[in-house]
């Protein structure tokens, strides 16, 4: 296992490497520079170009990309242009805030998700489970904007039950409650969709484990309902659950671009959105590197799992 | 051998509610079975074989199963009229089941010893130690090699016919009055088939189990049968001992399976089948399901279904061919040549009640 895990490190080095020239070339093939954005429009070419040079952006596309490289490998991640701040400190100010986020919002979902998609296959064909499809169904389409302008407008500015954005209140203290209270609402919003998700691929799964032989076994045996069903029923249930806990995992850190836009949380969706908007090269970068890394632990840690709850599966 | 009846099945009908309507998969059985012996209920798919027995263990899935009518009573108890919780006690405990295919018949992520002695705990309320020590020792008994060792195994690393040993231990583990095996050994190949059913005849020997054993395979019947129970469409169309069955066969059906049986000791160019398929369920047809494929078809059995008609005490038949009014027919000569030798074994009293499976044609 441990030989196993050191090659999938070993094997994700290369992977990251071609991700930093896939993005590296994508984003100077976008339109736009830099300098236009913050250079004052009555700046000579002279000036404009001494700034482009002063941030090495007069250089062939090859040795910039070199440079940044070599640097980021050094722990320089480069400098913000607008403000002139590195982007290192900036970039962790942003990681707490959005994995407080999305964290709360998978482990919520999920806590709700995997018992309702088992009583929807239980309940099989009955209403039960069509209003929980439905109701999924209604989870999945929902757009974030309307979803998070709606509760909003409903339970900040009508009802006055919750702040309508931020992650506390200016010149409050701090605390987990206040952070709790203003988690709520965006919360809620990121919600709707992880937990129709998860229902709906937990309650396809149960079916089909309650299709399986083995199930059959088990009630052959004379065992209870719900000891065919913790142990015959969720482990097996677990194996493709895993798959979905894999891919929404990088969210983690890849923030929740719309949601934290609407109730303008701190995190790295907001970052993200300023950093292309104002042509940051080095924040871009380093968010997409950041993105990569945590895809690719994600998927060990789904592959390391299958393990652990899947016997036939083995890494030599 | 004790001739107390253990169970009772009585004019059991089973149908199922489809898109397409309502399916008549068994249309009123009746059968009886005896401590100690084994009853082979044979028939093509969907001759309603395999319902009527999970009929017994109720493991038909409720949503869409209706039971029309009938009762199947275990020791005085109608098994049909009782709750999820009352048959639980009897599943796996009283009546035990094995089932065709042991590649998919045991959970793949849970280690086989603890499969085996999960129903140990469920019924006998025992420790977990206890029932791992019975189930060490039912994993020898089934032939299961190292069961120190191979305990802690997962079905994955199991063959189909270990597979099919741990099937078994896990049905005997709480030592069963009823064992029903469901085609048991379609799934495997012949010298593993073989395997498998000697150690069912031995640990029947041992413990004394009554057997309903399901298969289309006659040869199969052959080695294991004290009596044999023919389904076509929902019903059964005759019954008998294994002797009566094979060697004084009354039924046409009976006699196309006995015809259609490759055999060793008589040079055949082609294999005799059954011309024609079994009819459609959502609609029976009128008078006997059989008649549109039976060449030995009367009138009558076009708009009439025959009952059961005695041939002796332990033998019944569903064609009209045995009515005193009946015209004389001439069975197939296979079917000639098996009665000569009922005849012959019967003037010579010397029918046994075992014979070997090389008689029947096939040989294990």
């Amino acid at each position: 296992m441990k030989k196993y895990i050191l090659k999938r490190l070993l094997t994700a080095l290369p992977v990251l490497l071609m991700i930093s020239i896939g993005a590296f070339i994508m984003m100077n093939l976008a339109p736009g520079d830099p300098t236009d954005l913050y250079i004052t429009p009555d700046a000579t070419p002279v000036q404009v170009e001494a700034t482009r040079t002063a941030l090495g952006l007069d250089q062939p596309y090859p040795v910039q990309y070199v440079r940044w490289l070599g640097r980021a490998l050094r722990g320089d991640l480069g400098i913000n242009y607008s403000t002139r701040y590195p982007v290192l400190p900036i970039l962790v100010s942003r990681i707490g805030p959005t994995i407080v986020l999305m964290g709360a919002t998978l482990l919520f979902s999920y806590l709700v998700a995997i018992p309702l998609g088992i009583l929807s296959a239980r309940k099989h064909g009955t209403w039960v489970d069509t209003l929980l499809t439905g109701g999924a169904f209604v989870g999945v389409s929902i757009p974030n904007f309307f979803l998070g302008l709606g509760l909003i407008y409903i339970f900040s500015v009508r009802l006055g039950w919750f702040p309508t954005g931020g992650m506390s209140q200016l010149g409050e203290e701090s605390s987990i409650l206040t952070v709790l209270h203003h988690l709520i609402l965006p919360v809620s919003v990121l919600s709707a969709f992880y937990i129709a998700n998860m229902t709906r691929y937990m309650r396809a799964t149960m079916i089909k484990v309650y299709g399986e032989n083995y199930i059959r076994t088990a009630t052959a045996k004379g065992l209870a309902a719900q000891v065919i069903l913790t142990k015959h029923g969720i482990r097996n249930a677990l194996i493709p659950v895993i798959t979905i806990i894999g891919t929404d995992l990088p969210r983690l850190v890849g923030g929740a671009i719309v949601t934290e836009q609407i109730f303008q949380w701190p995190g790295l969706g907001r970052l993200t959105i300023m950093a292309i908007q104002q042509r940051e090269y080095p924040m871009l970068m380093a968010i997409t590197m950041l993105s990569a890394v945590v895809v690719l632990f994600a998927n060990l840690f789904v592959d390391i799992m299958y393990a652990v709850v899947d016997p036939r599966i083995k890494y030599n | 051998m004790e001739e107390t009846t253990i169970l009772e099945v009585k004019d059991l009908a089973v149908s199922f509610q489809t898109f397409e309507g309502v399916v008549q998969a068994v249309r009123g059985v009746d059968f009886s079975l005896k401590k100690g012996e084994t009853l082979a209920i044979v028939g093509e798919s969907g001759s309603g074989k395999s319902v009527s027995t999970k009929a017994i263990n109720q493991l038909l899935p409720k949503k869409n199963t209706l039971i029309e009518r009938g009762e199947i009573l275990f020791e005085g108890k109608d098994l049909l009229k009782l709750s999820e919780k009352e048959i639980q006690k009897i599943r796996g405990n009283d009546i035990a089941m094995i089932f065709q295919d042991p590649m998919t018949s045991l959970n793949p992520t849970m280690q086989v010893g603890k499969q085996i002695a999960e129903p140990i705990i469920a019924h006998k309320g025992v420790s977990k130690g206890e029932a791992k020590q019975k189930a060490l020792e039912l994993m020898d008994l089934v032939g299961i090699q190292h069961p120190e060792r191979t305990y802690k195994s997962y079905p994955h690393q199991f063959s189909g016919g270990m597979r099919q040993r741990v099937m078994i231990a896990i049905a005997l583990a709480c030592e069963p009055k009823i064992l029903i095996a469901d085609e048991p050994t379609t799934a495997l190949d012949v010298t593993i088939q073989a395997q498998i059913l000697d150690l069912m005849n031995n640990l029947k020997k041992d413990l004394d189990t009554s057997i309903i054993f399901i298969t289309h395979d006659l040869g199969v019947v052959a080695q294991m049968a004290d009596r044999v129970a023919v389904m076509y469409a929902g019903k059964i169309v005759e019954i008998g001992t294994a002797d009566e069955i094979f060697y004084n066969p009354m039924h046409p059906y009976t006699w196309g399976l006995l015809a259609s049986m490759p055999t060793l000791d008589v040079e055949q160019t082609s294999l005799y089948t059954i011309p024609g398929s079994p009819p459609n369920l959502l609609h029976p047809p009128e008078g006997d399901a059989f008649a549109a494929r039976n060449e030995y078809a009367l009138g009558i059995d076009f708009y009439e279904d025959p009952e059961l008609f005695k041939v002796s005490e332990t033998h019944f038949a569903k064609t009209w061919l045995l009515h005193p009014d009946a015209p004389e027919v001439i069975p197939p000569a296979e079917v000639i040549r098996r009665k000569e030798k009922f005849r012959y074994l019967n003037s010579e009293k010397r029918m046994s009640k075992t014979v070997g499976g090389e008689a029947y044609g096939r040989r294990y």
